[in-house]
């Protein structure tokens, strides 16, 4: 029939528009990145010094690298233990409960908080906390973003650990059970490795996120254009630079930004689809 | 760790100790979730504290103050006058437009997904583009809109380049949620349709969508609680306003901006946390009703 035709070619041309997007994306992002690409190189991606004065500009990302880098990384390892043991009251311990449904929307609810309420909250509670038990004199830094990052992507990290725990077939459960092993064992010795590789993407998915945070980030780590040199150190990651500098930005300063966002984006897109990778297996 | 590694560990330990590990191990993961969900409840409690006396009703219909006022204001210990419906009028605008070019192209890709789903390559090929799109941070959004619209369709910052980078936030959420609720319906229920003699288009409209509307509605309600509190992308598109103003191709303000436009000015920190309650307050009740809604369904 003509109109069952029609429909299937509109279906058809409206993903199309998917396909457009994400080849639009690159394009743009490559064509406005080539010009400070094509005067730095690679020096762009190693050098760590960021001038923009006129005469005298020099771009390098290096900095914003390693910033975002350690903050993502920071939050990933705080997020485990927390992540994990919430994944396993709700997947295991109180499955089908009260308890675990609330547990769950509370979760899920964190995943509600805009970006810039948890930089709020950050900057008024977290960092004068860091403050008084005298960890450093401002606050700002690595560890505090880190922190608030954690809080952040734990719902990304639970709820997929936690359905995956879930799936986990009970006839393993009760053959360890049968064989004696008290619940802890059966954890650590059954429902683990059965679900490995599902919490591991399920890390590396919230991962993802992490690396490409902005508000709360901005407000926290100081917005230094060095190295982190420690913990409790300032610096300044990707997504910050661009949300900081981008309003006085043009020519060759609108270039590197755009360059850092080509990068941001390429490193997300590595580290989520390895993610989608280890979930396909899984299936 | 092989089974008869794990057996031998096991068989050294004394029946006792092991029980022992066994509740701390109970309790440990208890109070690990317990500190788990302390952030929210604290980040709210703290938001309620310190926002509730500013929220009355100039707060929804008067523009935010100028840093004169609200600083005579804090001289005189008063609550800062003024309010933030140029924000809120600015957040209805950009999201509602996001919505109007997310929500029809997303239930389309969606429906094309489903259709094609034995099918590995191009439906697998958009669903994976999909699914890296979903992952795109926020800012590079915003970068991309600032590209396409700022300087090549409006010429300037607007609140259409905003709904542009949020409508591409939000395009992948809807696709996924029309999938899934699509793969729910009963098969018969298309056939008998189609058996029916009617056609493919018509089997969409008044029988797929109608009985997955709830599932549709769910992920509408979450790609747009998604969207609401994004920041990032409106500061490099939508620059922000302190007036009313409904033109898409003028800059606009919206409440997320605004939070960063108080943090930022020292005489107007005290809207921050009314502001803050209220974008939050809004976002959360979204994302209620949705869970409701799906719950709902999935009891039928």
């Amino acid at each position: 029939m003509k109109s069952d035709k029609l429909t299937k070619w509109l279906l058809l041309a409206s993903s199309l528009i998917i396909v457009l997007i994400s080849g639009g994306m690159v394009f743009s992002l490559i064509g406005d990145a080539i010009p400070v690409f094509e005067k730095f190189g690679w020096r762009f991606i190693i050098s760590t010094e960021w001038n923009p004065t006129e005469g005298r500009e020099a771009y390098g990302a290096l900095p914003f690298i390693a910033g975002t880098l350690s903050t993502s990384m920071l939050a990933l390892m705080v997020c485990l233990p927390l992540a994990f043991a919430t994944a396993l009251f709700i997947g295991e311990y109180f499955r089908n409960s009260a308890f675990s449904s609330v547990l769950g929307t509370l979760v899920d609810l964190l995943a509600g908080i805009p970006s810039i309420v948890y930089g709020l909250w950050g900057f008024y509670t977290l960092r004068p906390f860091v403050v008084q038990l005298g960890w450093d004199a401002q606050g700002y830094g690595i560890f505090t973003a880190g922190m608030v990052l954690a809080i952040m992507i734990i719902p990304y990290a639970t709820s997929l650990s936690a359905e995956i725990i879930k799936m986990v077939s009970n006839e393993l459960k009760e053959a360890a059970y049968s064989l004696g092993a008290t619940r802890l064992e059966v954890v650590f010795y059954v429902i683990l490795p059965a679900a490995r590789s599902g919490i591991v993407a399920s890390f590396i998915l919230a991962f993802g996120r992490a690396l490409g945070e902005t508000m709360a980030v901005t407000m926290l780590i100081g917005n230094t254009n060095i190295i982190p040199k420690g913990l409790f150190s300032v610096g300044n990651s990707m997504a910050s630079v661009i949300a900081n500098q981008f309003g006085e930005a043009d020519g060759l300063k609108l270039s590197a930004l755009i360059a850092i966002g080509l990068l941001l984006f390429i490193i997300t897109g590595i580290v989520n689809a390895i993610g989608k990778l280890v979930i396909k297996k899984l299936s | 760790m092989t089974e008869a590694t794990a057996g031998r560990k096991i068989g050294k330990e004394r029946i006792s100790y092991r029980m022992l590990k066994n509740r701390l191990f109970k309790w440990g993961i208890i109070v690990v979730s317990g500190i788990t969900i302390l952030p929210i409840v604290l980040i709210f409690g703290e938001l309620l504290l310190k926002g509730y006396r500013q929220i009355n009703l100039n707060f929804f219909t008067e523009v935010t103050p100028n840093t004169l006022e609200a600083m005579t204001a804090m001289a005189n210990n008063e609550v800062i006058p003024g309010g933030i419906v140029n924000g809120i009028t600015g957040t209805l605008l950009i999201v509602g437009m996001a919505s109007v070019i997310a929500i029809p192209f997303g239930i389309l890709v969606g429906l094309f997904l489903f259709e094609n789903q034995g099918k590995r390559y191009a439906a697998g090929f958009i669903r994976n583009l999909s699914d890296i799109l979903q992952g795109v941070p926020s800012i590079v959004l915003g970068l991309i809109a600032y590209l396409w619209v700022v300087k090549n369709v409006t010429s300037g910052y607007s609140a259409l380049a905003g709904s542009v980078a949020l409508a591409i936030m939000m395009l992948p959420l809807i696709v996924r949620s029309t999938e899934e609720t699509m793969k729910m319906i009963p098969e018969t229920l298309k056939e008998a349709g189609l058996a029916l003699g009617a056609p493919y288009y018509k089997v969409i409209l008044r029988v797929m969508i109608p009985t997955g509307f709830s599932g549709l509605l769910t992920g509408i309600l979450l790609g747009i609680s998604r969207i609401l509190g994004e920041t990032a992308p409106l500061m490099l598109t939508t620059l922000g306003n302190p007036m009313i103003n409904w033109d898409p191709s003028g800059p606009t303000s919206a409440v997320p901006l605004l939070v960063w436009d108080f943090y930022n000015d020292p005489n107007m920190v005290d809207l921050v946390w009314s502001s803050s309650l209220f974008l939050m307050g809004f976002v959360l009740t979204l994302n209620l009703i949705s869970r409701r809604i799906a719950a709902k369904q999935n009891n039928n």
